[in-house]
């Protein structure tokens, strides 16, 4: 048993305020460190993660993100999960758009996350909310 | 909530930001940092963003609105030190950090805004109409 970071076991963290974005931030840098992503494979999951958290609160209302460590045989990697029971989002195409905006930001978070990572799924409706899949494996 | 010190350089302000910010603390610097060029009279801002490990849309348009209100406020701002991973995964998200001047480090951003403080005064000087006739 080695001490720190438990790899393999997800470690949640709830979403209700900024300093919580920060601490998305922080659990999923460790995180990459610990499946030795690359310094830039590593800046680019955490940057994803943290414009998904920043939408958690704005768009979500607030939720949970998961981060664990996955292993397919050949590579490691990061996956994260964000969910929150929001009121999800009506057009995904729409949102999807670099520059399209109902929060008066950039309009970049949703795409943008979307290019940094290696897999992204994303399941959303009215009823449930919105659940977020992101992956980064190490190269 | 933590506040990222601001201080005063001759004619310049430095920031040298060395925290994960959260989106209020990055929202305060920028109120703060209105307020000190229009309390100092400086014309120049260095924001110094090597510690930063990341810059995502927020912070990154923290910066672009730091750059447009230091203009309106007679002040050119700087951003230096970015980290290679940070500038690739910029470009990435889709942020241009449009209007924002960058430097290596903090010893080229003085330089530039030195540099572009001077075009300024030479500009003013080509505007005079004395100046004018000695060059028909």
């Amino acid at each position: 048993m080695t001490a720190g970071i438990d790899l393999g076991h997800p470690q949640a963290q709830a979403i209700r305020s900024d300093e919580d974005v920060v601490r998305v931030r922080q659990l999923v840098r460790g995180v990459a460190v610990a499946v030795k992503l690359s310094l830039v494979d590593q800046t680019k999951v955490v940057t994803a993660a943290s414009e998904l958290a920043r939408n958690t609160l704005v768009y979500g209302g607030g939720g949970t993100v998961e981060v664990a460590t996955v292993d397919n045989g050949r590579r490691r990697g990061v996956r994260i999960v964000f969910a929150d029971s929001g009121p999800g989002i009506p057009d995904l195409d729409l949102a999807f758009t670099d520059g399209y905006t109902t929060g008066g930001g950039l309009g970049l978070g949703l795409s943008g996350a979307r290019r940094l990572v290696d897999e992204f799924e994303i399941e959303t409706s009215p009823e449930t909310g919105t659940r977020i899949t992101v992956t980064k494996w190490s190269r | 909530m933590e506040r990222v010190p601001i201080l005063k350089i001759g004619d310049i302000l430095l920031v040298s930001i060395q925290l994960d910010m959260s989106d209020q603390t990055a929202v305060a610097l920028q109120e703060d940092l209105a307020e000190r060029i229009v309390a100092t009279g400086c014309h120049g801002v260095i924001i110094d963003i090597t510690a930063l490990d990341i810059v995502d849309s927020f912070v990154g348009r923290m910066l672009s609105t730091i750059a447009s209100i230091s203009k309106v406020l007679d002040a050119e701002t700087v951003v230096v030190g970015m980290r290679p991973a940070v500038a690739i995964t910029l470009v990435e998200l889709g942020l241009s950090l449009n209007g924002i001047r960058t430097a290596l480090n903090v010893e080229r951003g003085m330089e530039l805004i030195a540099a572009a403080r001077a075009d300024e005064l030479d500009y003013q000087l080509d505007d005079d109409p004395d100046a004018e006739t000695a060059t028909p």
